[in-house]
């Protein structure tokens, strides 16, 4: 093959095998946002956690990085229901109106991003960490690409689609959903919407859990990593349109794709260039691509 | 919405406090110590930020999070017109243009923004800072090849002054506009946009320029504080937690009165500085902390906490209803 189509597969593959990750941080955290309306800037240290909790039960206990999903998903999971029914309820009980809990649960994210991240720094350290795992090269079409990435790719796309599917063909999917829309009607309707809601929000953790776990297979790991997947998150459900769970699994995908021509050219610039996309679509279309 | 009101019975005794903590902090230099001028000027830093944060957020209800630009930028041009080379410029016509520059960024800013509503709005200016950072930092790794550039050395009691000017014109600002018919159409917008907008406020221009004049403050104090620095680089100059500090700050201190966000600058900003020297493993933890336990638990903040006691106490006010 010439060498101008390698390198075009080379980036379009590196786009979605990026892209997976970003999908499924992004789904998450459009599931706190579009269904709990928090928006949760803690979000990245969950995925900062699972994945220092990943490299810890791997190296130290010696559990394989894809059984950590089982261990670690479900664990997030809870913490994720526990605070919501704790500190986000509470909020919410206090807040006169919803613009004004918009803007105390933002802040109390914060909180949280502030205590995660020290507690992760005096357990862990302030070096970066890795661990080699699924570390062999895969000949795509010519371009080489490490397994790991792969199975990462692989697990992103299954974990979307069962939840898509979920949210569209189970009885709770249903209620959340409702919820969704409309927390009164569907509170009138019989869902129980508190229940809905730190269930939402544990799943959106949950996911950033699973994305953690993934994720630490093929970078090395920083207690201040978290912050920057916030941003990606955030820049990806305005994408993919606030509320809007396909829009964010497909606009995770194209901003990892937009991510990897920029790199292409020149790596510093990748986040810059999120921000300025993610800033105009504010501007002109703040709705989002997929967004009602 | 609390809104002081200054009869001659209630002017004269606040005035004469005023005038004290004034004259205490114009003649600091003279009886203190280098290491409370410094802590001072510090603390200072913070109640501008966060009296200028609370002149455009508190009132029109905008969560702004460029605090951290408007204060980048005012870093950056105290270090391009003071390099330690030599002064391009005398000082304080640099602190000026600083704040000027920071108003014009706000300007546009606020032009092209101030439509986005709510959560739109707060993630937009929260973006803007790490897009300069990137940006920059691209830039000066790139185009120019430096890394971070050295400011002018400047004297700690002209920092002191020059900061303590600032602070004082910025309280002055505050209370100007919360006395005049510009910030009861601020107040209004806070309230309802809608209905500001339907008795006649000019919304975009009242929101647009209240946002230009707390940029010039925010601009001016990081003029003054390069001097302070020395060195600088863009993770120097624009990091995020200038524009979380003065949220946090304003939240503890209270938003409803004049002085709630400067007790809440002044005791947090204490409490930073020795929280970082004392405990810097646990810094971070129990700002968090602080921070949910004041959101949940002081809703007026320290100010509101304040006055419930003295309404509880036997024969105090009673609140108005």
């Amino acid at each position: 093959m010439p060498e101008s189509i390698v390198t075009i597969l080379d980036v379009a593959i590196g786009g979605l095998l990026l892209g997976g990750i970003y999908a499924l941080i992004a789904m998450g955290m459009n599931l706190q946002y579009g269904v709990a309306r928090v928006l949760n800037f803690s979000h990245g240290e969950f995925i900062m956690v699972a994945a220092f909790g990943t490299f810890t039960l791997y190296t130290v206990v010696g559990i394989n990085p894809l059984l950590c999903l089982v261990i670690i998903g479900p664990v997030v999971f809870l913490i994720g229901v526990l605070l919501h029914r704790t500190l986000f309820h509470q909020l919410s009980l206090r807040a006169p109106n919803v613009d004004a809990y918009a803007a105390t649960s933002i802040l109390a994210s914060f909180g949280l991003l502030f205590i995660i991240q020290n507690i992760a720094l005096l357990g862990w350290g302030a070096d970066y960490r890795a661990y080699s795992y699924l570390n062999f090269g895969v000949n795509i079409g010519g371009a080489v690409f490490s397994a790991n990435k792969l199975v990462i790719l692989g697990f992103a796309v299954g974990i979307g689609v069962g939840f898509y599917t979920f949210l569209a063909r189970t009885h709770i999917g249903k209620g959340i959903r409702a919820a969704a829309q409309d927390p009164t009607t569907a509170s009138l309707m019989g869902v129980n919407i508190n229940y809905v809601l730190a269930l939402c929000f544990g799943f959106g953790a949950a996911m950033a859990g699973l994305a953690g776990v993934l994720y630490s297979m093929r970078i090395p790991l920083n207690p201040a990593m978290g912050m920057q997947y916030t941003f990606i998150a955030i820049i990806v459900i305005v994408l993919g349109g606030l509320g809007s769970i396909p829009g964010s699994f497909i606009g995770g995908f194209m901003l990892g794709i937009i991510g990897e021509i920029v790199s292409y050219f020149d790596p510093s610039l990748s986040l810059a260039a999120y921000y300025l996309i993610f800033m105009l679509l504010l501007l002109v279309r703040p709705k989002g691509i997929f967004g009602k | 919405m609390d809104t002081a009101r200054f009869t001659s019975k209630g002017f004269l005794v606040p005035g004469i406090i005023n005038l004290v903590i004034l004259i205490g902090l114009a003649t600091l230099p003279l009886y203190g110590s280098l290491y409370n001028v410094v802590l001072i000027t510090s603390i200072m830093m913070y109640a501008i930020l966060t009296v200028s944060w609370v002149m455009f957020s508190g009132s029109s209800g905008y969560l702004s999070l460029a605090t951290a630009t408007f204060f980048g930028v005012g870093i950056y041009v105290s270090a391009l017109l003071l390099p330690n080379t030599g002064a391009v410029l005398p000082l304080l016509v640099v602190v000026l243009i600083a704040g000027l520059g920071s108003s014009i960024v706000a300007l546009g800013v606020g032009a092209l923004t101030l439509r986005l509503r709510g959560i739109y709005f707060a993630v937009f200016t929260f973006g803007l800072v790490i897009l300069v950072l990137e940006l920059l930092n691209w830039w000066e790794h790139s185009v120019t090849g430096t890394r971070g550039r050295f400011v002018m050395l400047v004297d700690n009691d002209v920092i002191f002054y020059i900061m303590l000017v600032i602070f004082i014109l910025s309280m002055l600002t505050t209370y100007l506009i919360r006395r005049s018919k510009f910030g009861l159409a601020l107040q209004s917008i806070g309230e309802n946009e809608e209905a500001a907008e339907h008795i006649g406020v000019n919304v975009t221009m009242v929101k647009v320029i209240t946002f230009a004049i707390s940029a010039f403050f925010m601009g001016a104090t990081g003029a003054i504080w390069a001097t302070k620095l020395t060195y600088i680089d863009p993770y120097v100059a624009f990091n995020v937690l200038y524009s979380f500090l003065p949220v946090l700050m304003a939240i503890f201190g209270g938003m409803g009165q004049i002085y709630g966000p400067v007790i809440g600058a002044v005791i947090f900003a204490y409490l930073q500085e020795t929280f970082q020297t004392e405990f810097p493993y646990y810094y971070m933890l129990s700002f968090g902390v602080i921070l949910i336990v004041a959101i949940l638990y002081l809703p007026g903040g320290l100010v509101g906490l304040i006055q419930k006691a003295w309404r509880r106490r036997p024969g105090g006010r009673h609140a108005d209803t």
